[in-house]
């Protein structure tokens, strides 16, 4: 098949508009006739859930949490972008879509950038009159600042918490259409399989995850708002139980996927410390805006921070780039600090950290002024590592935090298979090989505000639809396989715990997946992540029952995704055979050390095609085109 | 560090349930206490136990998921900080713990540690919102709030739902986690509108679900990991007493 991006035609500043006018609409008494099932209820689901009840279609949303309020989209800290220009530093939708496609390294659609920029206005104005509490100037209007990456401040913020607000807003609207029963919610509910008939997905199988039952849901689409697949590390500043099953088994049915291999690496994480380390801890990089990164000149000097005098430090960011300093961007940040820290230069117990130093900042402005801005991550980082960051320097490492690749999907937000949907960081769109600070809530909620409600219409009326209930053949069968799945995990019984298994397989994306790539590091992975596959599926022990709550249930189905999803990624940084954004090939660098692109031979969206376990992906490549903002090597000196 | 912990054990809803002791060894104290626990977890499984169940997930004190009674302290003992922010640090070598479930009535066991709080979901979908269709919001600055009200609705705000406050009251009162919620929305602009009716309609449903009256100890302010002032609790009842007069 081929790629069709149904990118509309017309001037980029009016394709969007042109679009929503061509688009069909369903009449408004028509719409309580569509049945939409949304899984995932973070900040993309819950905005898309109670958005699309608005308009007065039904709809029945699930997640695995016990509440909407959980979803990792909670744990956002910086900020979210849009082009208010309210701080009258020369901002506009241009600019925002300008630094949208640069950042991600010229790997993103130019259009759907540039609607993402346009309504994103819209975003912060639908979420204060949610009541969400953004930060003010004493005058009453909202307060911006800038963040890593760019040079205006258009970040709206709520203190360090505000997905957490964000989140709160969302699912309060969820929750008042839960209310008035114009939305059915299903909590604890994890969705194991995508249902197909008559080559439309028309449901959903998921098992309750307190009573063990597989249950069958049907509607005439169905939205994936189910996050991102950071986990695949096992380290990562992921929740928990963040997965990637959702989508990887709707992959397995037939939605390509894009761009595996751009993954983030965050910056400004709280390094590890420990063998018996769950997840690591990010501190927003906001902090940038006023830490000042640096290590000792000299290799294994032991003095304390505060002892090294400015001469003795190097603030190698600064050094490195003058104009943008300790703001470059996230992928640059990360790669120098591995880099220096590979070189020894490294501080702490491990030597895998550097100092984000706040004492010029405190000398500056006082500790008040801190604390007003930093408060709550500073008391964090006091309590996860016993240091007072007010009195000596943080340290620093990064860490897995976001992936920018996904299920591929058009510009309607549909995936291969027609009527699955898949928004936010499940959808491999907008931020091409690079996400900017800041741009996950927005895109998350553009998506589900502004976007699908429109684009679920067009697919809504455009359709016919066979009349099917929930004892249709399709349901049956993918219920039977299913269960089968389930049964075949339960049955192994081997020796080795489902935790095992997927730490190991962190390891293995870490060391040779990781920050830097080459050639021969991916070629091993995939060999040694087959190998540990195979053990998995004959070792693996998944104690307790199926037929009630059961984490190690839960946990081992979403390794054994991530046993499949981990070898596609490297397949996909093999082969890119360039540095762009977060995917960095050493073989690809310039001589100063920096992403080398290859525009002529990589300028695509890669989008792979499930051929079976073990067997080589189908690789369909979607060109992209850069019509108006020209590639150049990003230089942020 | 080595530990004797006695952690609450039960397999379902219905089961009786009972205290069960455990020895967690060779533990870093710059582990959490949900880490400690892993670590135990995967000595269970290893030896073919069913590991112990508990809510969990963001493991950065945001998400609200985890929370249990460690030593009769919800969250344990340390002020401000959730069960997964808690450092095994601010334990000593050789401690006994005891590890129970949050405990109220509209809180039941649904396994081990891991509760039901969907109630305080029911709460807020009887009226902890603003009713606000998506599209056509005024401009964002269209209503300058003064930075201190703001302030003060945020301080509301943080609430991560994590039911300590029910937990921690010798009643079962929901008081803390309402008040929050009723005093963010009606201290801004743009909550006014339904104001009175979101009070009466939110209390209505606390009632609804079993949770207890403010038993005024102020245990739910000592225990809150968001800190939240025992004033929302205030602020709520005025709220109330206006809604039913006027």
């Amino acid at each position: 098949m081929t790629l069709d991006a149904k990118i509309p035609s017309g001037p980029i500043e009016k394709k969007w508009d042109q679009h929503r006018f061509g688009m069909k609409l369903v009449n408004p008494a028509n719409k309580r006739k569509y049945h939409i099932i949304v899984v995932g209820t973070g900040l993309a689901g819950s905005s898309a859930a109670a958005s699309l009840a608005d308009l007065g279609y039904q709809v029945t949303a699930l997640c695995y949490h016990e509440s909407p309020r959980r979803a990792h989209s909670i744990a956002a800290q910086g900020g979210i972008n849009a082009p208010k220009n309210y701080s009258n530093d020369g901002d506009s939708v241009w600019r925002l879509f300008y630094d949208t496609v640069k950042g991600g390294d010229y790997r993103a659609r130019e259009p759907n950038v540039y609607r993402l920029a346009q309504v994103s206005g819209s975003i912060i104005d639908q979420c204060v009159a949610q009541g969400v509490p953004f930060a003010r100037e004493y005058g009453g209007l909202l307060d911006n600042r800038s963040f890593g990456g760019v040079q205006v401040a258009r970040t709206f913020y709520a203190r360090g918490q505000t997905g957490q607000q964000l989140l709160l807003g969302a699912y309060s609207q969820l929750s008042r259409h839960i209310g008035s029963g114009t939305v059915k919610f299903h909590d604890r509910r994890e969705m194991l399989d995508v249902v197909i008939i008559d080559g439309k997905a028309r449901g959903i199988i998921a098992r309750n995850l307190v009573t063990g039952q597989l249950e069958r849901y049907i509607g005439h689409a169905v939205v994936l708002a189910t996050g991102g697949y950071g986990n695949v590390f096992y380290l990562s500043t992921m929740a928990k139980a963040s997965n990637a099953t959702a989508i990887w088994r709707a992959h397995k049915k037939g939605a390509f996927f894009g761009n595996a291999c751009y993954t983030q690496i965050h910056p400004t994480c709280i390094p590890v410390s420990g063998k018996y380390q769950s997840k690591l801890t990010l501190m927003s990089e906001s902090l940038r805006n006023d830490g000042r990164i640096w290590v000792p000149k000299t290799k294994g000097d032991t003095r304390r921070p505060d002892q090294i005098p400015d001469e003795d430090r190097d603030y190698y960011l600064e050094r490195l780039y003058p104009s943008f300093g300790n703001l470059v961007p996230r992928d640059v940040a990360s790669r120098r600090a591995k880099e220096i820290c590979d070189k020894g230069f490294g501080v702490g117990s491990t030597g895998m950290a550097v100092y984000l130093d706040f004492s010029d900042a405190v000398k500056r402005n006082g500790k008040p002024w801190i604390e007003e801005k930093y408060g709550n991550l500073f008391d964090m980082y006091h309590e996860i590592t016993g240091e007072n960051p007010y009195a000596v320097p943080m340290r620093i490492y990064p860490a897995v935090h976001y992936t920018m690749g996904g299920l591929w999907v058009d510009y309607n937000l549909m995936s291969t298979i027609p009527g699955l949907f898949v928004l936010g960081e499940a959808n491999f769109s907008d931020h091409g090989a690079n996400r900017l600070g800041a741009s996950a809530l927005m895109q998350g909620l553009a998506d589900g505000y502004f976007i699908i409600p429109y684009t679920i219409g067009d697919y809504l009326a455009g359709t016919g639809f066979q009349s099917a209930d929930t004892s249709h053949d399709g349901f049956i069968a993918v219920e039977q396989a299913t269960r089968a799945s389930v049964k075949r995990l339960m049955s192994i019984r081997g020796t080795r715990t489902v935790d095992e298994f997927h730490r190991a397989l962190g390891d293995i994306m870490w060391e040779k997946v990781g920050m830097a790539r080459n050639s021969e590091s991916l070629k091993k992975a995939i060999d040694s992540i087959r190998k540990l596959r195979d053990e998995f599926w004959q070792d693996v022990n998944v104690v307790g029952t199926a037929d009630g709550l059961n984490n190690e249930l839960e946990r081992a189905g979403r390794v054994a995704d991530f046993l499949e999803l981990g070898e596609l990624l490297a397949r996909d940084a093999l082969h890119r055979e360039e540095s762009c954004g977060g995917h960095f090939r050493e073989e690809y660098q310039t001589a100063d050390g920096e992403a080398l692109r290859n525009d002529n031979d990589f300028s695509y969206v890669a989008a792979w095609e499930f051929a079976g376990v073990g067997k080589e992906p189908q690789l369909h490549k979607e060109p992209l085109a850069f019509e108006h903002v020209k590639p150049a090597q990003r230089s942020y000196k | 560090m080595n530990l004797t912990l006695r952690i609450w054990r039960q397999k379902s809803r219905t089961d009786k349930g009972k205290l069960v002791d455990y020895t967690a060894r060779d533990i870093s104290p710059d582990a959490s206490f949900l880490e400690m626990l892993d670590v135990l977890n995967a000595d269970l499984a290893k030896r073919g136990e069913d590991p112990i169940a508990f809510d969990h997930d963001c493991r950065e004190g945001i998400c609200g998921s985890c929370g249990m009674m460690i030593n009769g302290r919800a969250h344990g003992p340390q002020k401000g900080v959730s069960t997964c922010e808690l450092r095994m640090r601010h334990f000593k070598d050789g401690d006994r713990i005891v590890v129970e479930p949050f405990r109220a009535k509209p809180f039941p066991v649904i396994k081990d540690l891991v509760i039901d709080r969907t109630a305080f979901d029911r709460v807020m979908q009887a009226g902890g919102f603003v009713t606000v269709k998506t599209g056509g919001s005024p401009d964002a600055n269209a209503l300058p709030i003064p930075k201190q009200t703001a302030d003060e609705a945020f301080d509301a705000a943080t609430c991560i739902g994590c039911g300590a406050c029910v937990a921690a009251c010798k009643n079962g009162s929901a008081m803390l986690f309402v008040a929050a919620k009723v005093s963010h929305l009606s201290l801004l602009p743009q909550g006014q509108a339904e104001r009175k009716q979101r009070v009466r309609t939110m209390v209505a449903q606390m009632d609804a679900e079993g949770f207890g009256a403010c038993s005024n100890t102020y245990a739910c302010e000592a225990e809150c990991p968001k800190e939240i002032s025992v004033s929302t609790i205030a602020r709520m009842n005025r709220e109330f007493l206006l809604a039913c007069l006027t």
